[in-house]
């Protein structure tokens, strides 16, 4: 038996096509149809290898499967690969080989950890030891001293900022203090591997629905008090309820996977390193509504996403657990993948079944709603993939367990993606209520550079600009709401000082300016008009009255466009406007940018005191403007230079002045 | 570009129909005519294929259009033509839904894709900048192409690598925490 997945001996009878009804108990707990001591100790050593990951619920040490001595974790994320990550896993498999210890080591391609700041990142089981910035000339050490001599390498070792080494994961301040459901697998287990999921209890949340009758499924959802985290927040038993109970025959559960909120990636990494977890999510969701067939609408831009998405649907379909009479349960259920085509609008439920169906992805009016008249005007329920990673948690460990997290009417936890001028960006999971400066502070480390705090942007294009003074706010659907901004899809950019606020709406309003799909007025023209006036603002020609015609503009845009999209367009530009004003008046009175951004208003030129004649400025200069005679002073011709501020951050001498 | 590997992935099951291989040496001149000529009927063949595929499949418009961007690198009219015909549709509808969505192309592009983030993280950490030095760089406008077919560089509204940010994607390689200064080097990298 060389995986958990494999028949045991000869007496197992289990075939997808003839399925066995306990198939998933039998490959987790042993053969249950006949009794055999050897075929039970094969099944459970397989589970305790990839079990013993979990740190606090098993000591490792008793664990260690007999002929695997070391598991090594090695984050094959999105992340991780750009920072250079494949020449570390080549590197390991030529070391391991070279030392003959390929029957010692394990070397497993995870998905991400979510510290992505810190990858390519190795962790070293037992002991879970987090190594980060690893290259393929650390491999060696990490063989030759860990392995081999029993020390761990300490310049590998994540550090605090007082320079103190952290070398067990659960430590790093970064995870300490998230509390990880949804991506409790994600860099624990081989995403290419179905039986590591179950090794890890997967799919037992969807065997349980299985006994369950559909009604009561949706009433454990409904109870646990789960809500969209696509960003809307709206309740996910209740929309299934709608679904269930919609007349026809012929049902859809359609996955939204088409991540396009700039500054968002949890769904990317749910999907890179826990696929498994989103198609039983599927699962039971379209046990619990009486749908055949489920799509998982990827976007594009996401190919490795895609590719182990398939890769687990292929597997959960060798085994049964995806086809008809699945686990002899009379449930037959499909899985496709559809690749977007990148439109941003294309997020938007109703714009994403008009594109599933090969349309332009436009929104149309609801209602109907989807729950209704949704995939070829058939009932349809459209869930967020974190949604779905939530389900199998919530049916396997109760409803009450879940409701147990959270604030209010926030139950749960959810995962933000931490980015910016913070120091720790990565992913980020949290009970829903935990404050904003939690979150920025205590996990994310504070502002990089030791700079001063200005801003935090929620949620995306949907969402809105908070002020240090809001930073106690907790982060809840409604809290936010209050504020004016929005949970949206999980994004938070973090700003500090040197970020224009003025410059930030206008980045938002031009995303949604050429991401407006155009059907209604509103929004084509509204947000047009809206980038117009922030442009011409940034630009120093700005006019008393634009500040009112804004605000004029974002309401009337806010309570006629179509859609999300253009319903919520104007929030980065109100909130700016509500606690940053300062920011708006000082370039439309001063023609001055406070944070030194917006280029029109800039000018740089070189303090002919301080300059000491290093040449550094003048070889930065990306348009060469930047003359002089090396060891005198250098000058910026102002009529070629881009305002670029290159030059202003490689001098070492102070010597360039931007005003 | 990153279409390219999913729409790879989505093929795989058809081996017959796709290698898999985007060959765009029939742009560059580079090969002679009767190679050429045996190139184009290699694709004619892939399309065909492809159409007969999508023929009675509900939804196939845009899966169709993928498929054969990947066969040619763009959308060449004849074959956007035979499209409408397979799945009797009017070409004013192919074309809307193509001209619809930022992936398909109706030119020729360069053999290897340059997409910058802009998105907010990389907007915060300087991914204009990035953007502005490649530009010069390789002296095309956003979308363009270089004249030796060598790169095409894009602005795209976020990778998803913002941890890393900020981030640029040459054809299915992301390169983070960049500074104008590495660009060169990494360009260098794809002929």
């Amino acid at each position: 038996m060389k995986s958990l997945m494999d028949p045991c001996c000869q007496r197992c009878a289990h075939r997808p096509e003839t399925p066995c009804r306990e198939y998933l108990r039998c490959r987790t707990e042993g053969p249950l149809c006949h009794d055999d001591e050897q075929c039970r100790k094969a099944r459970l050593e397989r589970i305790e290898a990839v079990e013993g990951a979990t740190p606090a619920q098993r000591p490792m040490q008793n664990l260690i499967h007999e002929s695997r001595r070391w598991r090594l974790l090695l984050c094959a994320g999105t992340g991780c690969i750009a920072s250079g990550g494949a020449p570390v896993v080549a590197a390991l498999r030529e070391v391991v080989e070279e030392r003959g210890m390929s029957n010692q080591v394990a070397i497993v391609l995870t998905g991400c950890h979510g510290f992505c700041e810190q990858g390519p990142i190795v962790v070293v089981e037992p002991g879970n030891t987090f190594y980060r910035r690893v290259s393929a000339a650390d491999v060696r050490d990490i063989v030759d001293t860990h392995l081999i001599g029993g020390q761990k390498v300490d310049r590998l070792l994540y550090r605090l900022p007082g320079g103190e080494a952290v070398a067990s994961y659960p430590e790093i301040p970064f995870y300490a203090r998230q509390h990880r459901i949804v991506l409790a697998n994600c860099g624990h287990i081989n995403p290419e591997d179905l039986g590591e999921y179950l090794a890890r209890q997967g799919y037992r949340g969807f065997l349980k629905a299985l006994a369950m009758e559909r009604a009561a499924v949706i009433a454990e959802v409904k109870r646990s008090g789960l809500r969209g985290r696509g960003g809307a927040g709206f309740l996910t038993g209740q929309k299934w309820e709608f679904t269930a109970d919609a007349p026809g025959e012929e049902k859809y559960i359609v996955c939204n996977a088409d991540e396009g909120d700039p500054g968002a990636f949890m769904d990317r990494s749910v999907l890179e390193g826990d696929p498994h977890a989103v198609l039983e999510g599927m699962l039971v969701a379209g046990y619990a509504i009486g749908a055949r067939e489920g799509y998982i609408y990827v976007r594009a831009e996401y190919p490795l996403a895609i590719r182990r998405l398939r890769t687990a649907i292929a597997q959960a379909e060798a085994c049964g657990l995806l086809g008809e009479n699945i686990l002899a349960s009379g449930f037959s259920f499909r899985v496709y993948v559809k690749a977007g085509a990148g439109a941003f609008v294309c997020g938007e439920e109703t714009a994403l079944l008009t594109s599933i169906e090969g349309n332009r992805g436009m929104p149309r009016v609801r209602p109907p709603y989807p729950a209704v008249k949704g995939l070829w005007s058939k009932p349809t329920n459209i869930n967020n993939v974190e949604t779905l990673a939530n389900i199998p948690h919530i049916l396997r460990r109760g409803a009450d367990w879940y409701a147990a997290m959270g604030v209010g009417r926030s139950k749960g936890s959810k995962v933000f993606a931490l980015t910016g001028k913070v120091n720790n960006t990565g992913l980020v999971e949290v009970p829903m209520g935990l404050s904003l400066r939690e979150i920025i502070f205590a996990i994310g480390g504070g502002i990089q550079g030791g700079k001063a705090f200005k801003a935090v942007q929620i949620g995306g294009p949907s969402g809105g600009c908070l002020p240090e003074s809001l930073l106690d706010t907790p982060v809840d659907y409604e809290s936010l709401l209050e504020a004016g901004a929005m949970v949206g899809s999980g994004g938070l950019v973090v700003m500090d000082e040197s970020t224009c606020m003025v410059d930030i709406a206008r980045y938002f309003l031009n995303f949604t300016q050429q991401e407006s799909c155009g059907k209604c007025a509103p929004c084509r023209e509204g947000t047009k008009r809206m980038l117009e006036i922030v442009t011409r603002i940034t630009e120093g020609e700005g006019r008393l009255e634009d500040l009112e015609a804004l605000e004029k503009l974002a309401a009337v845009i806010k309570d006629t466009s179509l859609c999300g999209l253009g319903q919520s367009a104007p929030n980065p530009v109100l909130t700016t406007l509500r606690y940053f004003r300062d920011e708006y008046e000082a370039h439309i009175h001063d023609q001055r940018c406070p944070a030194g951004r917006c280029a029109a208003l800039l000018t740089y030129r070189i303090d002919a005191d301080k300059c000491r004649g290093c040449t550094l400025c003048a070889r930065r200069c990306p348009v060469g403007c930047i003359t002089g005679k090396p060891r005198e002073a250098y000058a910026i011709d102002e009529t070629r230079c881009i305002k670029c501020g290159a030059c202003l951050e490689c001098c070492k001498f102070g010597a360039v002045i931007r005003r | 570009m990153a279409e390219c590997r999913c729409r790879r992935a989505d093929q795989q099951k058809d081996q017959t129909v796709h290698t898999g291989q985007t060959d765009h040496t029939v742009y560059t001149g580079q090969t002679g005519q009767t190679d050429r000529t045996k190139r184009e009927t290699e694709k004619d063949r892939r399309l065909a294929a492809l159409l007969e595929k999508y023929r009675e499949e509900r939804g196939a418009l845009i899966p169709l259009l993928q498929g054969v961007q990947e066969i040619y690198g763009y959308l060449p009219g004849p074959a956007m033509e035979r499209i409408a015909r397979t799945l009797r549709l009017p070409a004013a509808q192919v074309y809307g839904v193509a001209t619809f969505y930022a992936q398909f192309h109706f030119a020729p592009r360069g053999r290897h894709v340059i997409r910058v983030c802009l998105g907010t993280a990389c907007h915060v950490r300087g991914g204009a900048r990035i953007f502005e030095a490649l530009r010069r760089q390789l002296g095309v406008e956003d979308g363009g192409t270089t004249a030796d077919l060598r790169y095409t560089l894009e602005s795209v509204a976020c990778i998803g690598a913002c941890g890393l940010a900020p981030v640029i994607m040459i054809d299915d390689d992301t390169h983070g925490r960049l500074t104008p200064e590495s660009l060169p080097g990494i360009l260098a990298r794809y002929e």
